[in-house]
């Protein structure tokens, strides 16, 4: 659906050059939906801009539904734009406008005409949840009102595509949840093609199929959500990963276990969720698990585990035990103080 | 007393109803062409500043040279210095016609540059989120850019008008009457000082009642 294929993005300004985007290259199928994650200033919004072009890359090309963007005329591009929809952390509603005004008059601007105008401004302010609403002012509503408000205002001209820009950075967490399932919803049931970008792990835990993870303007890791989350393999996926499962022992605690068998970082995905693991290690082995920490979260379509668990035992019985965790799908890893260590 | 008002009404009554109208018809013409010509030149200046969807250096630097040229010179002197310039347009250098020129070309950059400054306090994002939803650029000055800052140009056009009223009292210098020339002449060069007093006193209602009006305006179309 959209395809970036080497984009290199250099920013001019003031004598200092800033390349917010190194040779990024990106594959977002239709259906899906996309997470790039990345601390601030790691190029996200560029790449984001990128896919409608509000940012022109230095060099590459941006591929939507095959064709290259950067070769069209500004008005096949404006064509083009309205079948991508777009929303924002700071919403950006026009003040001087009702709900029902800041999604119709964009319509009207696009030559949709009147009769259907109506319709779908109906339409999608009841996606949304907010029929009530259409007389009302922004500057009266919530900041998750008006990102619904955003969200149908881009909805109603019918796009395939959705581009989130930091949509829910601004907004407490329980709204931030109540506009994610609106997000999840929206492509389950209009079936739309999501492209968003953010900075906090619990977006993509919850809605997304995909993950890249930017650093310093380049991908320097991508796959299904639960890949990364299950085995990060760069520093910052890590962290990011470390933010939404905060494992992390107490020192004294690991120094005075460690004479007495191994520490290991257990992640349970999908079907190794459900297993017993612990219980039939204990059966088998003549091996004593206490469990240090442990954190389950719901990704989007699976659970996923993690527990640091003290192996008590001697060292043949705790290696036979980890290697019946790893038969059972368990991914097994050994903990170190602030970090993880492979275990083979 | 009672008699007295209206012994100068009777007398001066006639003369200030005119130079009333005469005071209106220039600043309403004057102030309907100015913002005719002020405000697609300020939107020009303001888009054509750097960043922005029309950015043109030459383009903006110029205008820029030309709206301070114009606004540093005072009134008094722009009215004679433009006299030829007058003629050709008006066919007259004399009366209300003959000075809507010299009014308009000191009010219209004047309006620009308060368009400007009302223009650059649109959110960038909301820009964005049309030109992102393919809306053209034409579309996204009338409908965002002018309509999301009409309340402060509202404000910026009662500015502009009050200035305009002042201008127009130096109008009597080339037999275009107002208010400011009745207060101007007999009130000063002939020591009717209640004339001049009643024009000021009317001159004051006058400016007190736009900024009122302009407010109120301004405050209704604000909806934040
Ligand atoms: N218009 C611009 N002009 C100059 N530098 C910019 C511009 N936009 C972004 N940058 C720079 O590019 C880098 C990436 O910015 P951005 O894409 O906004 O990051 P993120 O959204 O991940 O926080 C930053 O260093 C930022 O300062
Ligand atoms: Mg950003």
């Amino acid at each position: 659906m959209i395809h970036f294929e080497n984009i290199t993005k250099v920013f001019d300004a003031k004598s200092k050059e800033t390349k917010a985007l190194d040779d990024v290259s990106l594959h977002v199928k239709k259906g899906t939906i996309f997470g790039v994650i990345g601390y601030s200033g790691a190029g996200k919004s560029t790449l984001v801009r990128m896919a409608n072009l509000l940012e022109k890359p230095t060099t590459g090309k941006v591929y939507f539904k095959g064709t290259d963007l950067t070769t069209l005329s500004m008005s096949k591009l404006q064509e083009a734009r309205r079948n991508m929809g777009m929303i924002f952390q700071s919403f950006n509603l026009l003040k001087t406008g009702t709900v029902y005004e800041n999604i119709a008059n964009p319509l009207k601007l696009t030559g949709v005409p009147k009769k259907e105008i109506q319709a779908r401004v109906a339409k999608y302010l009841e996606i949304v949840g907010l029929q009530d609403k259409a007389n009302a002012y922004p500057a009266k509503l919530s900041g998750g009102q008006k990102q619904r408000v955003a969200i149908a205002r881009a909805l109603a001209h019918e796009p395939e595509v959705l581009l989130c820009d930091e949509a829910t950075s601004a907004l407490d967490p329980d709204t931030t949840d109540a506009i994610l399932s609106l997000l999840d919803r929206i492509n389950q049931e209009l079936g739309i093609t999501i492209l968003l970008i953010t900075h906090e792990m619990n977006v993509v835990q919850n809605i997304c199929h995909e993950v890249a993870v930017m650093d310093n303007g380049r991908i320097i890791e991508q796959g299904k959500v639960i890949d990364v989350f299950a085995q990060p393999k760069t520093k910052t996926a890590k962290r990011f990963v470390q933010s939404l499962f905060n494992d992390s022992v107490p020192e004294q605690l690991v120094n005075s276990l460690e004479g007495s068998g191994q520490i290991v970082t257990l992640s349970f995905v999908g079907e190794s969720s459900g297993k017993p693991a612990l219980a039939m290690v204990t059966k088998q082995f003549d091996v004593y698990p206490s469990i240090l920490s442990g954190n389950i979260a719901q990704l989007k379509d699976q659970p996923f585990g993690r527990l640091v668990v003290h192996l008590q035992g001697n060292a043949t019985e705790t290696q036979k035990a980890i290697s019946y965790l790893i038969e059972l799908g368990v991914i097994v890893e050994g903990y170190k103080k602030g970090g993880k260590q492979h275990v083979s | 007393m009672s008699a007295s008002i209206s012994d100068f009404f009777e007398n001066w009554g006639p003369d200030i109803w005119e130079a009333l109208i005469q005071t209106f018809q220039m600043v309403g013409i004057a102030l309907a062409i100015s913002i005719l010509i002020g405000l697609p030149l300020g939107v020009l200046l303001t888009l054509s500043g750097s960043g922005k969807a029309l950015e043109n250096k030459f383009l903006h630097q110029i205008l820029n040279l030309v709206i301070n040229m114009i606004r540093s010179i005072p009134f008094i002197i722009l009215l004679f210095f433009i006299l030829p310039f007058t003629k050709f347009i008006a066919g007259t250098t004399i009366g209300v016609s003959g000075v809507i020129a010299p009014l308009v070309i000191y009010t219209a950059p004047y309006i620009a540059r308060l368009m400007e400054s009302s223009l650059l306090e649109v959110d960038r994002g909301v820009i964005e989120a049309y030109e992102a939803m393919g809306i053209k650029t034409r579309h996204i000055i009338w409908h965002v850019l002018i309509r999301e800052s009409r309340s402060s140009i509202i404000l910026g056009l009662t500015i502009a008008t009050i200035g305009l009223i002042g201008a127009t009292a130096m109008a009597g210098l080339v037999g275009a009457g107002g208010l400011g020339d009745l207060a101007y002449r007999f009130g000063h060069l002939r020591y009717q000082a209640d004339v001049m007093y009643v024009t000021v006193f009317i001159l004051i209602i006058l400016v007190q009642g736009i900024q009122t009006f302009g407010n109120l305006i301004s405050a209704k179309l604000k909806k934040d």
